[in-house]
């Protein structure tokens, strides 16, 4: 379907197409074998400039916003969505520091994140701190020129890969909502350290790991925005990035409709190939009518969101859940198209369904997301 | 540190067919590429310039739609591209496509140093990058799989051979031509993608590069082409059995005769 790209849209397509086919289709299987994290590629995508993407021009970025950063992803994930994710993953952790970092900290931290030198993770979640986010424990108390934190952030993307965390601590507990505050640490800052790599059922080359605060010392500067803005900068960072998340699905079921549709045509039984078949072809028309669905609904929450900076919740929530409902359904789906071929790992339709299942969970539950679309729902009905 | 990086256009060659008629390559219809050893030339001086500072300046001989294959290099990291293109040169062998180069680069103020492709994916002769050099009267070095350093005046390289490889330090300036183990080519980058699509390609014909009439094209070409055709395949063919040794025994009676 033609969604009308500008030429420079287009390229950004190209260039992620052909990274992508060249480059993540060809190594997916290994990557998942080994778990290894995608580094090679990753300097590719550098190279190519899409770690700019979405960094306005003055700090070296090519000034897109959520939509193109979209278009990459999507290419991205069609090939493999753990390698998508820990590209995806960088830009989570620099939105802060554009969303709500001062000149100085956009002018440090940005430039090197834009031209992919160095790679930034963001860490929000703790044991006791998953959708509640007010269950945060890590603290950060001022001591002279310094901060100190302590406290330990889990299941944090890019962690042990990245050098420019951003990381949430409660800074005055009796404020509440208000006693939050972001920082960024940087990988050599003392009393910082990673847990062991997580095992997990899908997106393994991606890192997930701990991060350990024991008085981590970082100066005074390294606040963004101001102290008590936290949760705020949370709040803006994951509306303007869940359509990555979103997209995330729009790709990975692009890939495994084309593994089910290429499939259905080769496969012969019964004497004739199984997209012969009205059963099969039904499988497939919905696997494109869901995904084709899915993909409208996402360029156009993402180009809402780069106009209507003050108005992004509920489009961000909305294709948030639907595409990556859609994924999960299509991935499945493509699997039972390939049947017992498409359970082994020779193929990759069971690597696609394993990875669609944490586009349902991280950046936000699909639970999550309902809530807030319900919560915006109720304030625009009381507003009129 | 002045680079040239001498490209090719050439036709897919996942999609080459000849034509039954002529029994030459079938161009209409098929998709344009650059040759893929010239991508490896592209790449190595990319990462030179990068290392030890310079330009990158691709040239190509051709038709005007060769110039697709010159914003494609320019994406891929080249700085400035030109184009040598006149009706003058068609029909062009190797002889004549060096001098016609050869012209373009003097015209276009020399290089420190030269790259090609080992060869060409169409004519596959490999003879245009020493003919190259020769004609300018610099260093020629084939199949580099590595250039180590560059500085002074000199450049380092490693050239492969059938038995492990020469390390060679070559005066500047000079040509070589690399094989693909060289390096891995880059995907074009957005930026480079916009510059290539707005820059403007220096073209020039036999008058500006000031050439010698008669050494261009067909006229200056001594290669004539006879006749190309298929070669027949035959389909004999035996399959041997028993053990291995016994099979080595087979094969050595077969081939015993032919000796």
């Amino acid at each position: 379907m033609d969604y009308f790209l500008t030429e420079e849209q287009q390229m950004i397509v190209d260039v992620a197409r052909q990274i992508t086919d060249e480059q993540i289709i060809p190594m997916r299987a290994e990557l998942d074998e080994t778990e290894d994290y995608p580094r090679d590629i990753l300097k590719s995508i550098a190279q190519a400039d899409l770690y700019g993407l979405y960094i306005p021009e003055e700090y070296g970025g090519f000034g897109g916003g959520c939509f193109e950063m979209a278009l990459a992803l999507e290419q991205f994930s069609r090939g493999c969505t753990g390698v998508a994710t820990a590209f995806a993953a960088s830009a989570l952790g620099a939105y802060p520091i554009l969303i709500s970092g001062s000149e100085e900290l956009k002018k440090k931290y940005l430039e090197p994140i834009a031209a992919g030198e160095k790679i930034a993770a963001f860490a929000l979640t703790e044991a006791n701190a998953g959708s509640d986010a007010s269950g945060i424990q890590t603290t950060a108390v001022l001591d002279g020129d310094e901060w100190v934190l302590n406290g330990t952030k889990q299941w944090i993307t890019n962690a042990g890969e990245a050098q420019i965390y951003t990381v949430i601590a409660i800074t005055d507990k009796s404020k509440g909502p208000r006693g939050a505050t972001m920082f960024v640490v940087e990988d050599t800052d003392p009393g910082f350290s990673y847990g062991v790599k997580e095992k997990k059922l899908g997106i393994r080359c991606s890192s997930t790991r701990e991060l350990i605060f024991k008085d981590c010392r970082i100066p005074k500067d390294r606040v963004i925005g101001r102290v008590g803005t936290g949760f705020i900068t949370v709040m803006k960072t994951l509306d303007q990035s869940r359509p990555g998340i979103a997209v995330l699905g729009v790709g990975l079921g692009q890939g495994a409709l084309d593994e089910a549709v290429t499939y259905a045509k080769q496969r012969v039984q019964f004497g004739k190939p199984i997209i012969g078949f009205q059963a099969v072809q039904h499988i497939l028309a919905d696997m494109a009518i869901q995904l084709e669905a899915a993909r409208a609904l996402v360029y156009s929450s993402a180009r809402h969101i780069d106009v209507h900076k003050k108005d992004m919740s509920k489009a961000s929530s909305m294709c948030k859940v639907f595409a990556t409902d859609m994924a999960m359904k299509v991935t499945t789906d493509a699997v039972q198209v390939l049947a017992g071929y498409g359970y082994m790992r020779e193929y990759p339709v069971e690597k696609m369904m394993r990875d669609a299942k944490i586009l349902q969970i991280y950046e936000g539950t699909n639970q999550v997301q309902r809530n807030v679309v319900g919560q915006e729902l109720n304030k625009e009905y009381t507003r009129s | 540190m002045k680079i040239i990086v001498c490209v090719k256009q050439v036709p897919d060659a996942k999609d080459v067919r000849l034509d039954p008629k002529t029994n030459t390559l079938a161009r209409e219809g098929v998709q344009s590429i650059m040759n893929p050893y010239d991508r490896h030339a592209l790449e190595e001086a990319v990462r030179i310039k990068e290392q030890f500072g310079g330009t990158v300046t691709v040239l190509s001989m051709g038709p005007p739609q060769a110039e697709a294959t010159l914003r494609d290099a320019v994406a891929c990291g080249a700085d400035d591209a030109v184009l040598v293109s006149d009706r003058a040169f068609a029909g062009s062998d190797t002889w004549a496509t060096t001098y016609t180069l050869s012209q373009a680069i003097k015209n276009i103020g020399g290089a420190d140093l030269i790259l090609c492709g080992k060869q060409a994916i169409d004519g596959d002769t490999a003879q245009v990058g020493p003919g190259l050099a020769e004609r300018m009267g610099i260093p020629f070095v084939a199949y580099v799989r590595k250039v180590n350093d560059c500085a002074g005046g000199s450049i380092k390289a490693e050239r492969l051979m059938d038995d492990g490889y020469d390390a060679v330090e070559v005066a500047l300036p000079a040509l070589f031509t690399v094989v693909k183990e060289i390096n891995e080519p880059r995907v074009p980058s957005l930026k480079g993608k916009m510059r290539a699509k707005k820059l403007e390609i220096n073209t020039l014909n036999a008058v500006d590069i000031e050439a010698d009439l008669d050494q261009l094209g067909l006229k200056g070409s001594p290669t004539q082409v006879v006749r190309v055709f298929s070669p027949e395949l035959r389909g004999e063919r035996s399959m041997l059995n028993g053990s291995a040794d016994e099979q080595v025994a087979q094969l050595f009676d077969k081939l015993e005769p032919l000796l």
